[in-house]
C-alpha cells in the first residue's frame, strides 16, 4: 500500500501515476478488462437494450456513517441505471484529487468502491486521474459512468405516468442526509443513523419482475421525496396526493429534523426508490418490495391525480392538507 | 418525541376543531393576528386552516425577524465580510435574504467572502478560538428567545479574554412591535385592518414571561393568549380567544403553561440586562422605526461591538420597489395582493425577506397554502 | 419565531454544559441560562442553549383541556340522538 499525500506528479502521466494506479486503483478493482490496462474497456453486448449514466460525486465529509465517496460512487450510478430497470454491468470511474490528499484515504475509499462494486456484481473497466493544485479540489471528486442492459418490452418513464395511479416507497426517508449532516463542521450531533447509501437493481429486478406494468421508478437523492416528486409530477402534467401517515420516516431521523429545522421530504436517500404502478398492481408490487431486504418498510405512500397546476399535496397526520414543496436549493439548518 | 407528538395528535384536533365550530359566533368574524412566524409556519405546514370554520381569520404579523431586519443592516453585514475581511458567522436562515441588488449572504460567499453557517453561538466562539489570526464576527440576529445565547457569547468572550470576536447585534424586542402596530392608523377602528386578538409568542415568552404582554392588552383592550407553536396549541388558543372576544375580556391569557411563567426565566433576562441595553429606536422592515423595540451592546462590553470596531460605509440600501413585504408584515395585506407573488417572486427567486424565511407569510403560502387559492379561484 | 424543541438532559457537564437527547439523537448544549437542572429534566433548546424548563404536570393539564374542547358538542349531539 502507498503511503504519503498526493501530489502533482501523480498525475503528470510519469511513473508516479502508473504506481498509484497499479498499487490502489487495479489493486482494488482489478477485472480481466481493466488489467488489459488498455485506454478504454472492451466489452461485449451483443443484441441487447442498453443504458448509459453518469454520475459526478461530491460529499463533505468524505466518510459519513454507514459509507463513504467511494461506495457512493458505486451505488449512486448502479441506481440510476436501476431506475430504468438495468441490470447494471459495467462502470468506469474518473478521480479527480486534490494535492496533499492522504494517501491511505484515497486507499480507503477505492477499496470501499471495489467492495461495493462486487457486492453489486459489477466491474470497473476504465479510470482517469487527474490532481488539481490544493485549494482548488476538495480532497476526492470521483465521477463513475454506468453501462447496463433493460430486459425487452420494460419502458419505465415519468412520461408515462397518469393520474390515478399508486406512489411508493421503498423505505424510511431522509436517513443519507441526516448521517451526513451529524458530521458537519458546526452542526455536529450524535445519532446511530446509517447513510443508507447501497445499490437498488437486486429489489429492483424483483419488482420489475412480478409487476412488469410498473410505470416508473426513481431514486429519492439530493431534494428528498419532495423534490423528485414534484420532478415527476411536472413532466407527467399530474398533481398527487400523498397520505403523511403512510411515509416511512426513523424516529431518530424525524428528532434530528426537529433539532435542526429539517423536513424529513427535503432531506437526500441514496439507497430508496420512488414507483410508480396502476392502482390495481399496488398491493402485489408492495408484497413483493415487503420481501426483499431492501424494502422491508416499503410504503404506498398516495397517488396520481389530476390537477392542472400539478401540485404535490399532502394530507397531514394533523387532519389538514398542505402542500408538499420542493426547495430553491440546498436546504439550510434553520433557527427560526 | 415527548412533548411534541402529543401536541400533533388528530383526535384531539378534531375534538377542538368541533369545540371552535361550537364556540364560534356565526353572526361575527374573528380576526387573530399569530405574532409569531412559528405559528405562521405552523398553521400551514399542518394545515390548522382547514379545520377552522370559516369566520375565523388568521393575520399573519411581523414576528419573524429574518423578515423584519431591514435591507441596510444585511448589506453591512455583507460589508463586514467582504471589505474587513472578517470571518462572518451567521444562523443558516439569514443566508438566501436578498439584501439591495438582491445580493445576500450566500452570493457574497460565492465570491469569496468568508461566511460561515453556524447553529449556536458557541459554535462563533469555538471558531474565533481556533483561528486567533482572524476577526470573527458573529451576525446576531432575533427575538428575546435567541438574545441570551448572544449575551452569553459576549460574557464567555470576556472572560476568556478573546480579541478577535465582536457581535454584530441586531437583536429586537417583541412588545414593543405588538404596541406599534396597534398604534398605527391601519388597526384604528375604521382602519382598513382588524385585530380581535393576538396569539402570543411561545419561545419569546419562555425567556421573558407574559407580563410584558398585560399592559397592551389592558390599553388596546386586545386579549392575548400565549400559544405554544405545536399545532394543538394553535388551535386550543384560538378556542381560548374566541371565549375571551364573546365574553367582552381582553386579558392575556397562557395556553403555553408547560414552559411559560408569568416572570418567564428571570437568569436569561438578567444576563441580557447586563451585557445589552435598549437602543432609542430601530428601524424594522415593515413597522419603520420604532422606539425602545431593540438592543445594542453596552459600554462596558464595547470590545465586543462590531459596530464599534468596524466602520461601516454610509450606503443607500434599497429595496425591490413593488415588494409588498412592509404591508404583509404589518397584517395589512396578504401575500396574494403583493403583484409580484408568484410571478416575479418566487423561492427560487425571492424579492423580500418574506419569501425566504420558511416562517415568512410569503414563503408560508407558497410552500404550503397555493392549492386554497386555486380553489377559491375555481 | 424560535425553533426550539424538547430534549432529555442525559448528563451534565463542567461549564455549564449538558448533553440531551430527541429520541436518540444526541446534542451538546449549554444550560448557562438556567439555574438548575438535573439528569431527566426535559428542556427547552433553542441555538444550542436550555432556555427553559419544560413541567410535566402543565403538560398533562394543557391536554385535558384540549380533550374537554368538543365534549358539550358531543354530548348535546348524544341528547338530540336520544330524542
Amino acid at each position: 500500500m502507498m503511503t504519503g499525500t498526493v501530489d502533482m506528479t501523480h498525475g503528470g502521466g510519469g511513473r508516479a501515476m502508473a504506481d498509484l494506479i497499479r498499487d490502489v486503483f487495479q489493486r482494488h478493482l482489478t477485472n480481466p478488462i481493466l488489467d488489459r490496462g488498455d485506454d478504454a474497456g472492451l466489452v461485449s453486448v451483443p443484441g441487447q437494450r442498453l443504458v448509459m449514466s453518469t454520475d459526478g460525486h461530491v460529499i463533505s465529509p468524505l466518510f459519513f456513517p454507514g459509507g463513504d465517496i467511494g461506495a457512493l460512487s458505486v451505488h449512486g450510478t448502479i441506481n440510476d441505471l436501476a431506475m430504468m430497470g438495468a441490470r447494471p454491468l459495467y462502470l468506469t470511474a474518473g478521480f479527480i484529487l486534490e494535492e496533499g490528499f492522504p494517501l491511505d484515504d484515497l486507499d480507503r475509499i477505492v477499496g470501499s468502491m471495489a467492495g461495493a462494486a462486487n457486492a453489486a456484481g459489477v466491474q470497473v473497466i476504465s479510470g482517469d486521474t487527474k490532481v488539481v493544485e490544493r485549494g482548488k479540489g476538495d480532497g476526492v471528486f470521483i465521477t463513475t459512468t454506468g453501462l447496463g442492459v433493460v430486459p425487452d418490452g420494460l419502458d419505465l418513464s415519468a412520461r408515462h405516468v397518469r393520474a390515478g395511479q399508486a406512489v411508493l416507497v421503498s423505505g424510511t426517508m431522509g436517513d443519507h442526509g441526516v448521517a451526513v449532516l451529524s458530521k458537519r463542521e458546526n452542526l455536529e450531533f450524535e445519532t446511530e443513523i446509517l447513510s443508507d447509501s447501497v445499490a437498488l437493481h437486486g429489489l429492483v429486478a424483483d419488482m420489475v419482475a412480478a409487476v412488469p406494468r410498473i410505470v416508473m421508478l426513481r431514486d429519492p437523492t439530493r431534494g428528498g421525496l419532495a423534490a423528485t416528486l414534484n420532478e415527476i409530477a411536472t413532466t407527467a402534467a399530474v398533481g398527487m396526493m400523498l397520505d403523511e401517515a403512510q411515509i416511512p420516516v426513523a424516529p431518530d431521523v424525524a428528532a434530528a429534523c426537529e433539532l435542526l429545522g429539517l423536513d424529513p421530504l427535503n432531506t437526500a436517500n441514496e439507497g430508496k426508490l420512488i414507483a410508480i404502478c396502476p392502482r390495481s398492481d399496488a398491493q402485489a408490487l408492495l408484497a413483493v418490495m415487503h420481501k426483499h431486504p431492501l424494502g422491508q418498510r416499503a410504503a404506498i405512500i398516495g397517488e396520481t391525480i389530476k390537477d392542472p397546476a400539478h401540485l404535490v399535496q399532502m394530507k397531514t397526520t394533523f387532519g389538514g392538507t398542505r402542500i408538499v414543496d420542493w426547495l430553491a436549493g440546498e436546504q439550510l439548518p434553520r433557527i427560526c | 418525541m415527548r412533548y411534541i407528538s402529543e401536541f400533533r395528535d388528530r383526535a384531539l384536533a378534531e375534538k377542538l376543531a368541533k369545540g371552535i365550530a361550537q364556540e364560534a359566533d356565526a353572526a361575527r368574524d374573528y380576526h387573530f393576528m399569530e405574532f409569531c412566524g412559528g405559528h405562521t409556519h405552523a398553521i400551514f405546514r399542518y394545515g390548522v386552516q382547514d379545520l377552522m370554520p370559516e369566520n375565523v381569520h388568521f393575520v399573519h404579523g411581523p414576528g419573524c425577524p429574518v423578515c423584519v431586519l431591514p435591507v441596510r443592516r444585511l448589506d453591512d453585514a455583507v460589508e463586514l465580510a467582504e471589505k474587513h475581511g472578517v470571518i462572518l458567522c451567521t444562523y443558516g436562515d439569514m443566508m438566501r435574504v436578498p439584501g439591495t441588488g438582491r445580493r445576500s449572504l450566500i452570493r457574497a460567499k460565492a465570491d469569496g467572502a468568508d461566511i460561515r453557517m453556524v447553529y449556536s453561538t458557541l459554535d462563533a466562539l469555538k471558531i474565533a478560538r481556533d483561528k486567533p489570526d482572524r476577526q470573527v464576527v458573529f451576525f446576531a440576529i432575533g427575538f428575546e428567545t435567541t438574545t441570551p445565547p448572544t449575551a452569553v457569547a459576549i460574557k464567555m468572550a470576556k472572560a476568556e479574554g478573546l480579541t478577535n470576536f465582536t457581535v454584530f447585534c441586531n437583536h429586537v424586542l417583541t412588545p414593543a412591535a405588538i404596541g406599534h402596530i396597534l398604534d398605527s392608523s391601519d388597526f384604528a377602528p375604521g382602519g382598513p385592518a382588524r385585530i380581535d386578538g393576538f396569539l402570543g409568542p411561545s419561545h419569546v415568552s419562555a425567556v421573558i414571561g407574559s407580563r410584558p404582554y398585560e399592559a397592551a392588552a389592558q390599553k388596546y383592550r386586545k386579549p392575548v393568549v400565549i400559544a405554544g407553536f405545536e399545532p394543538l396549541d394553535v388551535m386550543q388558543s384560538v378556542l381560548m380567544l374566541i371565549r375571551q372576544v364573546n365574553e367582552g375580556r381582553a386579558e392575556v391569557e397562557n395556553e403555553y403553561t408547560r414552559v411559560v411563567t408569568r416572570d418567564g426565566n428571570e437568569k436569561a433576562q438578567g444576563l441580557v440586562a447586563e451585557v445589552l441595553e435598549l437602543r432609542d429606536s430601530f428601524e424594522w422592515r415593515g413597522l419603520g422605526a420604532v422606539p425602545d423595540s431593540a438592543l445594542r451592546i453596552r459600554e462596558a462590553y464595547a470590545e465586543f461591538d462590531a459596530e464599534k470596531r468596524f466602520a461601516v460605509s454610509d450606503k443607500q440600501s434599497r429595496e425591490v420597489k413593488s415588494c409588498e413585504c412592509p404591508a404583509v408584515l404589518r397584517g395589512v395585506k396578504k401575500p396574494t395582493d403583493c403583484k409580484l407573488f408568484g410571478t416575479v417572486c418566487t423561492p427560487d427567486n425571492p424579492m423580500g425577506a418574506c419569501m425566504v424565511s420558511s416562517e415568512g407569510a410569503c414563503a408560508a403560502y407558497w410552500s404550503y397554502g397555493r392549492q386554497r387559492q386555486s380553489e377559491t379561484a375555481a | 419565531m424560535c425553533l426550539a424543541i424538547p430534549a432529555r438532559v442525559l448528563r451534565i457537564e463542567p461549564d455549564d454544559m449538558a448533553v440531551v437527547a430527541v429520541e436518540n439523537v444526541k446534542k451538546r448544549i449549554s444550560t448557562a441560562l438556567l439555574d438548575q437542572v438535573a439528569v431527566g429534566d426535559y428542556v427547552l433548546v433553542h441555538v444550542g442553549y436550555a432556555l427553559h424548563l419544560l413541567s410535566e404536570e402543565e403538560a398533562a393539564h394543557t391536554l385535558a383541556l384540549m380533550a374537554e374542547a368538543g365534549v358539550l358538542q358531543e354530548e348535546l349531539a348524544d341528547i338530540r340522538g336520544d330524542a
